[in-house]
């Protein structure tokens, strides 16, 4: 074997198989491919992040080299839990969509039923769990002891990770928002466990039962998808309002499952939650966004966004180019260094749709472009879109919705 | 006051374009940049070592190209720079990734302030970390978008949530991410344009970090990439041309066709 393979550690090019056609250096995203002698060869550039194994038509490009290491009977694991977000007293709006990915996974546990369990701390939280019920959960699992503030990360982390130890479920669902965002990874590193961020699509794969978790990396121009397979439980957040929603039927009850550990103290000492009142409807959340950009070409201009804005409801997004001008604070920024939003209708007014624009919208159910440029790259992804002078087009549509309305 | 500042290098992104046949990206000539979330870690850092006095030590974990950009990161102000290279951390989830820059961490330190961007713009995970300061066994916050001062052993921070943001103050040491809101990274000096090609990279490596091969790279790694593709396009977009009043009604037409409720909520 020795002379057929080339390259470093792990990954493995089969020289008798390469064509040297050079489709995997187009397809790796780290350029560490490179042609030798005709043959593919990698470069210590690589990740082994996979992509040329993928866009091989030979399978001349193997990965090698991984090994489950078998560290318990993974068996004892069963079930999916939920991580429930909650703020002042409320369920976050992202728990209906976990709970919703939950009880389809459960559906794909075909004649072999699974546990669907909602992992409930807190303070006076109790009464959260009937809502859990509601959303379908067959389980609590409920901590409800005086001292935790729903802030104070550090104990949520280490009692969640002791619930997961001791309920030992295969499969853990948290919310892709801030705090999940924070709270996962810290309880992925205390269970020494694998945690993918952000899945916009979880299935069951019908064969090992793995979790397949698949979820946008370069800004969402390449998808990966990946599994654990080695140890429990398979950890995961999901992308805001990606998932179905569970719907919620009052009177559906379960089963409470108290816990009781002792409360650790935070570390942390939470001042206060200062609500901005210039982010009235988060942007992450809005089901419309009226967005501006360098076209407005004055920040008065963004008047005509906002007027849109507030006819359809919708809040105010911005493109790199009006933030960095000053024109609107940084909150409303929508993009690679901004918010990555997913609205029901995204309306892009004078932004050409730089690809780091692009990475934070679509995910837009509708994309409209109004923009006097027909070659402006953003109508390469919008699905409707109107080439004109958005000083006219913008307030002409305002008129007409509103004498819809009214006719 | 001791801080770390951990980067990562990407590919750059300023100029790539997304094929509109493949929809793929289009990287050719695209040189590896440092991910934009960690120059507003390093700023925050220069910041705070010109408040507090101290050093700022750059750390990058990955093939030995990263180099140029610790280079770089000296240039904005960086008193040291550290190289993490070693073929074994090929493969590394984020898991893996923690567990080697906190050996490499402890090694180097004890830090007071361990900076990091939220997240990178390639994998987008925002999660090493986290993984870090729990491998660390210290505290962190993630979306910081102020330091409001050091006091003793105690920072009080800003931390951007959903609807606004939290106001708390935490313990020394502490791993913070940070997001752009924070600062405005200040250009690269002439003096550390020089300082950067002349201070020497410590380079650690699989050796000097003393790991056990098991927890570093695709071994050390628990999640693994079984599939990378490409998202399906958007389907054939409709442009409407014309005269504003003629194109606005074709787009509500074709809305209303499509079952896409747009309607008015504030008509007055």
């Amino acid at each position: 074997m020795k002379d057929l393979v080339k390259g470093m550690d792990g990954i493995k090019v089969i020289i008798e198989t390469c064509t040297g056609c050079g489709l995997c250096l187009r397809a790796c995203p780290y350029q560490a491919i490179e042609l030798r002698e005709k043959k593919a060869w990698i470069t210590d550039n690589c990740t082994l992040c996979g992509a040329c194994v993928e866009a091989c038509p030979w399978k001349a490009i193997v990965i090698a080299g991984w090994k489950p290491i078998p560290k318990e009977d993974l068996s004892q694991y069963r079930g999916i839990c939920v991580m429930v977000e909650h703020r002042f007293g409320e369920l976050s709006p992202i728990v209906p969509e976990i709970i919703g990915a939950a009880l389809a996974l459960k559906q794909q546990f075909k004649g072999d039923p699974r546990t669907v369990s909602a992992l409930l701390i807190g303070s006076g939280v109790r009464a959260l769990s009937e809502e859990l019920f509601a959303y379908g959960v067959d389980e609590v699992w409920l901590l409800d002891k005086p001292g935790i503030d729903p802030f104070a990360e550090d104990i949520l982390a280490d009692l969640a990770a002791r619930a997961i130890r001791d309920r030992k479920p295969e499969i853990v669902l948290g919310g892709g928002t801030v705090m999940g965002r924070s709270l996962l990874p810290r309880m992925a590193a205390k269970l020494r466990t694998g945690l993918t961020a952000d899945c916009t699509e979880l299935s069951i794969d019908p064969e090992t039962g793995l979790l397949r978790q698949t979820r946008p990396a370069f800004g969402g121009n390449i998808m990966a998808t990946i599994l654990c397979e080695s140890s429990r439980p398979q950890m995961a957040t999901v992308r805001h309002k990606v998932m179905k929603p569970a719907p919620k039927e009052i009177g559906r009850t379960g089963q409470v499952v108290e816990l009781d550990y002792k409360v650790p103290k935070s570390d942390f000492e939470i001042l206060e939650f200062v609500e901005d009142t210039s982010q009235k409807l988060d942007l992450t959340e809005a089901d419309f966004i009226v967005s501006g950009g360098r076209g407005l070409g004055d920040p008065k201009n963004f008047s005509y966004i906002e007027e849109l804005a507030r006819t359809i409801g919708g809040t105010v997004g911005a493109s790199r180019a009006a933030v960095d001008a000053g024109w609107i604070p940084y909150p409303h920024q929508v993009g690679q260094t901004g918010k990555t939003v997913n609205p029901k209708i995204y309306i892009a007014c004078g932004i050409s749709g730089a690809v780091q624009h692009q990475v934070g919208m679509k995910g837009s159910d509708v994309i409209i472009a109004i923009n006097k440029d027909p070659n402006a790259p953003i109508f390469s992804i919008a699905h409707y879109g109107i080439v004109g002078d958005l000083f006219q087009v913008i307030p002409e549509l305002i008129r007409q919705l509103r004498s819809k309305e009214q006719g | 006051m001791k801080i770390a500042v951990c980067i990562k290098q990407v590919p750059g992104t300023t100029e790539v374009q997304i094929n509109p046949e493949t929809g793929t990206l289009m990287r050719e000539g695209v040189e590896g940049i440092i991910n934009p979330f960690d120059l507003y870690a390093l700023e925050e850092g220069i910041r705070l070592k010109e408040k507090y006095g101290g050093t700022v030590t750059v750390l990058s974990m990955g093939p030995p190209q990263v180099e140029s950009a610790i280079r770089e990161a000296i240039s904005y102000g960086a008193d040291e720079g550290v190289m993490i290279s070693d073929r074994s951390f090929a493969g590394s989830d984020t898991l893996a990734t923690a567990g080697t820059l906190a050996a490499a961490l402890r090694i180097l330190g004890p830090f007071d302030v361990i900076l990091m961007g939220r997240q990178a713009i390639d994998g987008d995970t925002g999660q090493v970390g986290p993984e870090t300061a729990e491998h660390l066994g210290i505290p962190h916050v993630t979306e910081v978008k102020m330091i409001e001062g050091v006091e003793g052993n105690r920072i009080t921070l800003r931390r951007m949530l959903e609807h606004g943001y939290l106001r708390l103050k935490a313990p020394l040491p502490i791993l913070l991410t940070v997001v752009k809101e924070i600062n405005t990274p200040r250009p690269a000096s002439f003096k550390g344009k020089l300082r950067a090609r002349q201070v020497p990279v410590k380079i650690l490596s699989g050796k000097d970090l003393d790991l056990a091969p098991k927890i570093v790279g695709l071994s050390g790694s628990p999640t693994r990439v079984i599939r990378v593709f490409t998202p399906p396009k958007p389907t054939g977009g409709k442009v409407f041309t014309g005269e504003p009043k003629e194109a606005v009604q074709s787009l509500l037409r074709a809305l209303k066709e499509a079952g896409i409720p747009m309607n008015c909520k504030n008509g007055s």
